[in-house]
């Protein structure tokens, strides 16, 4: 059987242009091994639910630094959620106030990293984090 | 110059540089990359043999020719670089206050930072502006908010600059109409719009119209600004974000002048003589932490264009060959991890761009990896300027680092990097075919991943983050500026207002004149003031341009 | 979230687009849920054409497969792409980035787009895309376009497995020469010169037009021959697509004026091939220790032929000539 690949959406939501992290943190993804699919700038809520619905990702990465953050990622959970991909696991990152990465965490995003995050960390804890869940899967399987 | 190559080839020279040679193979090194922040190596001293310069080709005396070291004969003991912070948020009423606040603490010039909405050319009241209104800049959705904006600002004494370019040349003709309705004349009116698209598809991704129609808006800009604004920079060529999206310093200067160049050939094939519009072209570049590569940076940017312009453009007026430019310490250098040694950081950067000779600076706030800046973060950013200007004693010499062998050496080798970036754009078809196929995208993205795998693996250190570090989950001592979402709702309110108090007989002709010029080419920005006037919308104006010309997509890069 | 094979097949049948997604996914995995879910949605399958586009990197592809799929909805047809980018051989990983390409149709509902990475094994990438090409001509999709660089034997694997292969060539970057070297004229049923406005293509276009061969087929038992037509295109402003299109249509014609079923079938031989193969391989060199048994043939001096005469023989039993002959 061929080896089951961690398949991820790396996703920019509203109008925010700036790719610099979306675009790195997808290509250390790739480096660790990840099948990554980036979908490109200036995407709403929808659109970013039905790429991750087509593409049957495991994990969806959201990244923003336009302050949106909390009109644009629960829109995103939400529609996530309306297609039926509560299991998606949900992460993101870029400027975002600390009270703010709380408050979202605790509504669906399972982690949201910070700037000064090393790549590799987000790497590591995407893939800890889907070894545990696949896991669970066998288990109850 | 023949008698520094005397000495460069005397016995005692050589001599002594070879015993040198010698203890250095002998000296215990520090671990570590001895580059600078962009990768580049550099020597552990340099000296005669390190550089070959003529001084009066090379360098010249400020204010001459190839304008190495600076524009103007006198530099800061003439007149001080402009403090000009970047501010904008919220409502145009909102940032109108923090403008004033910033006048009333000595600044002496305004810039504009829009919202995503404003710099997308979409209303406050679209839907895809839902959650980003003021978010990040100010937004201005129609002339009635540029009035709010400007209100008790007599407009014919401030310099305004307007960091915007897809929509540019409305936003320009927004402050146009505004100056008419305050009384002032055009012709009065100085500022800056950066109005640089290419650099919006390689790196910043606020655009409007695919490239084609985009210059065309920046010709008309530049011929109507030639006669009617003729104070007013048509363009202010940006380096900054590209080098903010992961450039290195040589790239930065590169692809900015290569965009340059572009803007004058468009201009040239437009009919106009390069001396009409050369003079009112403006760049602006990022000050980035690694002091001495910024320098000569600057340094090399503006021997390069000089050299361009007259030589390969045929420019004639002395003002075509000067680059004058704004500089911004680079955001991409600040920390969120022990924010207060981000005012530290921008020092440095501020220093390089003072003895590197800008002609404006914007200093970043301690707190802008957090959120929008404080009023006291904001407020120890410009005193930092202050600080520099009144203080240090640095400004009474005109590049004071000028012969420094390591400063020659290094801006001849920035100058030999561009060089040869420009061959490559020239080879794969020039700067809008290098853009459109990716190329100066893949470019800056290697670069970014290069400087990030250096900071993960520790050769590039950064205090705070991977040394020296303290407790990560430490809460930063520090206040947040938070927009209220009550900004959105009130711009709706606004917008509505507005819509129905205006002629909207008069609005529907406007637009319809604007779109009839898009077709026969007629001068967009006459069309977009005379559409102002009318309180036309911003998002109105853009929507007639993007049925008319498309609009533009980005090509895939990873 | 239903994860057996005959709730994704129910979905499937239902137009639920995640059930889709997620049985391409076990075609990829090889999962052993997707044969039993095949099995079920079977019968729906044969009523899509599927277009494979290829072609040397910078020829345009996503572009002309994003302007097609365009031109396809504007006739109201529904459309499944394929986009096929390579895995890294040094990470595993692979960056997929061909949505950017496709702009407004990710926002179709009538366009159905799926990201597919090289991955490393043998024939399994042509299994997983047949595979999922399948499922979504199960799923009702009017038009299933396959979109892949040009490269290697795994990639022509995959275009040999479509009905109707355009090659997509542009001035300069892939040029003929190069092209036909590579032999990757020979699959093509509709030969495309996009970016037809850039200096060299209409060299590009006479050099392909004089060694444009046909290819045939049989119908009511006679030769039929389909001249392999070249078509000018420009992608970025969609110049020449309708063409193109008409194109497809006219070789769609032309397989169906013979027997499709038969050219089909033939395409699905090779299919069960590759199952076969797959199958062989993982179970041979996996469960069934075949690698110590060669590793410890080995140890005892025997050559590699022994080694693997003695390992085809204990597979297949003595039903081989050559292994009998020998005894």
């Amino acid at each position: 059987m061929p080896e089951r690949k961690i398949r991820v959406l790396i996703a920019k939501p509203g109008l925010d242009g700036h790719d610099r992290g979306a675009k790195t943190v997808a290509t250390v993804l790739r480096d660790h091994g990840m099948e990554v699919i980036y979908t490109g700038l200036h995407q709403t809520p929808s659109q970013i639910a039905e790429a991750a619905a087509q593409e049957d990702v495991d994990v969806v990465g959201l990244s923003i630094l336009s302050g949106a953050h909390m009109s644009l990622f629960p829109r995103v959970r939400a529609e996530l959620a309306e297609r039926g991909l509560k299991h998606v696991l949900l992460t993101g990152g870029g400027i975002i106030p600390r009270e703010d990465m709380e408050a979202l965490e605790g509504d669906g995003f399972a982690k949201l990293f910070g700037p000064g995050t090393k790549t590799d960390d987000i790497a590591q804890w995407i893939q800890e984090t889907m070894r545990a869940r696949w896991t669970e899967e066998e288990v109850e399987a | 110059m023949s008698e520094t190559r005397v000495a460069n080839h005397s016995k005692t020279v050589a001599d002594g540089r070879r015993l040198w040679e010698e203890a250095l193979r002998e000296a215990r090194l520090r671990e570590g990359n001895f580059t600078t922040i962009s990768g580049a190596p550099v020597k552990p001293a340099y000296g005669p043999g390190d550089v070959d310069v003529d001084y009066e080709a090379d360098l010249g005396w400020p204010g001459q020719f190839p304008y190495t070291r600076g524009v103007h004969p006198s530099m800061y003991r003439g007149r001080l670089w402009t403090m000009r912070q970047f501010a904008g948020f919220g409502t145009s009423a909102q940032t109108n206050e923090r403008f004033k606040f910033l006048l009333d603490h000595g600044q002496t010039g305004l810039s504009v930072a829009f919202d995503f909405p404003t710099l997308m050319g979409h209303d406050s009241d679209a839907e895809l502006s839902l959650g980003e209104v003021g978010q990040v800049g100010v937004a201005v959705s129609s002339l009635a908010d540029m009035e709010t904006l400007m209100d008790g600002i007599p407009m014919d004494r401030v310099s305004t600059s307007m960091t915007i370019n897809g929509p540019a040349p409305i936003m320009l003709a927004f402050y146009i109409a505004c100056g008419e309705n305050q009384g002032v004349d055009p012709k009065l009116l100085r500022g800056t719009v950066q109005n640089d698209i290419l650099k919006e598809y390689q790196a910043q991704h606020a655009w409007l119209v695919p490239a084609e129609p985009a210059l065309r808006m920046i010709t008309d800009v530049m011929s109507y600004c030639a006669d009617r604004v003729p104070q007013w920079n048509t363009i202010s060529i940006s380096g900054y974000h590209i080098r903010e999206a992961g450039s290195t310093a040589a790239q930065e200067l590169a692809f900015t002048l290569a965009n340059g160049f572009e803007y004058v050939k468009r201009g040239l094939a437009a009919g106009m003589d390069v001396d009409t519009f050369a003079p009112r072209l403006s760049f602006f570049f990022d000050s980035h932490l690694d002091f001495f590569e910024e320098i000569c940076k600057f340094r090399a940017a503006r021997r390069i264009w000089a050299r361009h312009l007259r030589d390969e453009f045929g420019a004639e007026d002395p003002r075509s060959w000067m680059i004058r430019f704004h500089t911004q310490t680079a955001g991409v250098s600040l920390t969120a991890q022990q924010p207060e040694n981000n005012i530290v950081r921008t020092t440095l950067e501020a220093l390089a761009g003072v003895l590197g000779g800008t002609q404006s600076l914007h200093t970043n706030s301690m707190d802008e990896t957090l959120s929008l800046p404080t009023e006291k973060a904001v407020k120890i950013a410009l005193r930092t300027q202050q600080i520099i200007a009144e203080e240090s004693e640095v400004a009474h010499v005109a590049d004071p680092l000028g012969g420094s062998y390591f400063i020659e050496a290094q801006t001849k080798r920035l100058e030999d990097e561009a060089e040869n970036y420009f061959q490559e754009i020239e080879k794969r078809g020039g700067m809008v075919a290098c853009t459109e196929a990716g190329y100066v995208q893949r470019e800056i993205h290697r670069a970014a991943v290069a400087y990030q795998r250096a900071l993960e693996t520790g050769t590039k250190r950064v205090v705070g983050v991977n040394c020296y570090t303290e407790d990560l989950d430490a809460e930063p001592e520090i206040d947040l500026h938070r927009i209220d979402p009550a900004v959105e709702r009130e711009q709706h309110d606004r917008l509505e207002a507005l819509r129905k108090r205006r002629d909207s007989d008069k609005v529907r002709s406007e637009l319809d004149d604007v779109r009839e010029a898009c077709r026969s080419g007629g001068n967009l920005l006459e069309r977009f003031v005379s559409a102002a006037h009318a309180y036309c919308t911003l998002g109105e104006i853009a929507g007639v341009l993007r049925e008319e010309f498309g609009e533009y997509h980005e090509p895939k890069i990873l | 979230m239903a994860q057996r094979a005959a709730d994704i097949a129910e979905g499937i049948c239902r137009g639920h687009k995640h059930a889709l997604a997620r049985m391409i996914s076990w075609a990829e995995n090889g999962d052993p849920r997707f044969p039993e879910a095949l099995a079920s949605i079977y019968p729906r399958i044969g009523r899509a054409w599927r277009i494979g586009v290829t072609g040397p990197p910078g020829a345009g592809k996503s572009t002309l497969t994003n302007r097609l799929a365009m031109a396809l909805r504007a006739a109201d047809k529904t459309v499944g792409i394929l986009a096929i980018d390579p895995t890294s051989p040094f990470s595993g990983g692979a960056l997929l980035g061909d949505r950017i390409r496709m702009e407004e149709r990710t926002a179709d509902p009538g366009v159905f787009i799926r990201s597919m990475a090289s991955r490393g094994s043998h024939g399994g990438l042509a299994r997983a895309a047949v595979d999922a090409c399948d499922a979504m001509d199960a799923f009702g999709i009017d038009f299933v376009i396959v979109e892949t660089v040009g490269v290697g034997q795994a990639e022509y694997d995959v275009i040999g497995a479509v009905d109707t292969v355009l090659v997509v060539l542009c001035p300069g970057a892939g040029d003929g020469i190069q092209a036909m070297k590579a032999g990757i004229l020979e699959v093509a049923d509709v030969l495309v010169v996009n970016k037809s406005d850039l200096d060299g293509a209409d060299r590009l276009m006479m050099d392909l037009t004089e060694t444009v061969h046909t290819r045939e087929i049989r119908r009511e038992g006679r030769e039929v021959q389909w001249e392999v037509p070249v078509v000018a295109t420009q992608a970025a402003s969609g110049d020449g697509v309708e063409r193109l299109i008409e194109h497809v249509g006219g070789h769609r014609r032309h397989l169906a004026e013979g027997d499709l079923d038969q050219v089909r079938r033939a395409k699905r031989v090779q299919h069960v091939r590759r199952v076969v193969d797959e199958r062989l391989d993982e179970e041979l060199w996996g469960p069934r220790g075949y690698a110590e048994r060669a590793e410890s043939g080995l140890r005892s001096n025997a050559t590699p032929y022994d080694v693997a005469e003695e390992i085809l023989s204990s597979v297949l039993g003595s039903g081989l000539g050559k292994t009998a002959e020998q005894r």
